[in-house]
């Protein structure tokens, strides 16, 4: 799983009115390239919650991500930092480990890179 | 396959291991997919400005139709209740994600990051209640709803599906309707039994755009102002029927026994379980209730 899965995944547990963002325990990590597309990255920057991606980015070991949301004109001219946001998104890939629902604390395990989010009987 | 997979097990139980890779190594299934995918991403009608979309693959399986996605430049995220056929996926190196759930259960992703969504061969299986815990009707609503809140505006979402009957087909339309959705059912190949495949397009968001028309015998369509078309093809176009009506004023006559007994049978077609008419229905009652 990377991280531009993990920035759209909320917890859907009955009874949950916020299971955003899931908190990641990181068990194995692995990098592997993607072809870099800058209007790809330029075009998903309005979908994602930034807080939530540098959070995530440094469970899974990358930290090179700035704090604040950069605005508009680093998104057009910054290219090295475009190159970052593509890596932290699209390169990292959670293979094994668990996603934690911030309010219940319910574990979704993470097994070869698919997070298991099947509900029990009771949650739905 | 003789019989319907739907009518023999429940997905996770259908899609084991063996019937996984059956699926996957049989080249008329792949070939068939991969047509499908072709098809349904023609009609998400991306916009062709070059720039890659995020999309949802609902019912990915084994990857066959993520395959596709990815061959068109896009990136994609799959879900499916079969873990057997996930792991297909991940022995193939598909490059979408994956997600082990049940889109019966509700998608769980945050409102509007997809841009688009197809779904080959798969929503037929909400209608079935695998689990006595299961009401396809929650299901599909959860599904359906889910699905609009995730849809970024103007995006759309387009279903291969095999209904069994029509009454299915009803089902899975009434319960997009209900969610939010506009659209229309396109239908290929409308008169030959083995080539005839049905696409639910919904659109979501206030922008008006046309559906297309399905193709016929002489692999015609496709184009978006071609409606002489229709008596081949099948176009069948719905719209949100719960427009906002103006206010009306309330009735002061009162509730009539007429007005019950029409209520009732309204309830009983919608499947409730309502009690029988009797002569005390609508019976005035003493002033103590």
């Amino acid at each position: 799983m990377r991280l531009i899965t993990h920035n759209m995944l909320s917890c859907n547990i009955k009874g949950v009115t916020n299971g955003f963002p899931l908190r990641i325990e990181a068990g194995n990590v692995i990098e592997k390239e993607v072809d870099f597309n800058p209007d790809f990255i330029r075009h998903m920057f309005a979908k994602l919650e930034w807080k939530a991606l540098v959070e995530g980015a440094r469970s899974m070991g990358y930290a090179e991500l700035p704090e604040d949301s950069p605005d508009a004109a680093v998104l057009e001219s910054d290219e090295s930092f475009l190159k970052k946001l593509h890596h932290a998104l699209l390169e990292l890939h959670l293979e094994e480990g668990a996603l934690v629902c911030p309010k219940t604390g319910r574990k979704f395990p993470v097994n070869k890179g698919i997070p298991n989010m099947l509900l029990h009987e009771d949650e739905v | 396959m003789a019989n319907r997979p739907e009518l023999l097990a429940p997905p996770e139980i259908f899609y084991d291991e063996t019937e996984a890779r059956k699926y996957t190594s049989s080249s008329r299934i792949v070939d068939i997919q991969a047509k499908l995918s072709e098809r349904a991403l023609e009609l998400l009608a991306l916009p062709e400005d070059g720039v890659p979309r995020f999309l949802l693959d609902i019912g990915c399986g084994s990857g066959l139709s993520g395959e596709t996605i990815s061959e068109n430049g896009h990136h994609w995220l799959g879900l499916d209740i079969s873990a057997s056929m996930l792991n297909v996926a991940v022995e193939r190196e598909v490059e979408g994600d994956l997600l082990l759930g049940d889109m019966g259960q509700g998608l769980g992703l945050r409102p509007g990051v997809i841009d688009g969504a197809i779904s080959i061969s798969a929503v037929q299986w909400l209608c079935n209640a695998d689990k006595s815990s299961h009401e396809p009707r929650l299901r599909l609503k959860a599904f359906f709803g889910s699905l609009y809140r995730c849809l970024s505006r103007g995006a759309r979402a387009v279903f291969q599906v095999y209904p069994e009957n029509i009454k299915q087909r009803e089902l899975i339309l009434r319960q997009a309707l209900q969610a939010g959705f506009g659209g229309g059912l396109v239908v290929d190949y409308p008169h030959s039994t083995k080539k005839r495949k049905e696409f639910l397009v919904l659109t979501c968001g206030s922008v008006q755009t046309s559906i297309q028309t399905g193709k016929n015998e002489h692999d015609e369509g496709c184009s978006e102002d071609d409606s002489s078309e229709d008596e081949e093809s099948g176009m069948v176009s719905m719209s949100d029927r719960n427009r906002p009506k103006k206010r009306q004023k309330p009735n002061k006559e009162g509730k009539s026994r007429e007005w019950m007994l029409r209520k009732k049978e309204q309830s009983r077609r919608k499947g409730n379980d309502v009690p029988a008419d009797s002569k005390y229905t609508g019976r005035k009652r003493k002033s103590r209730f």
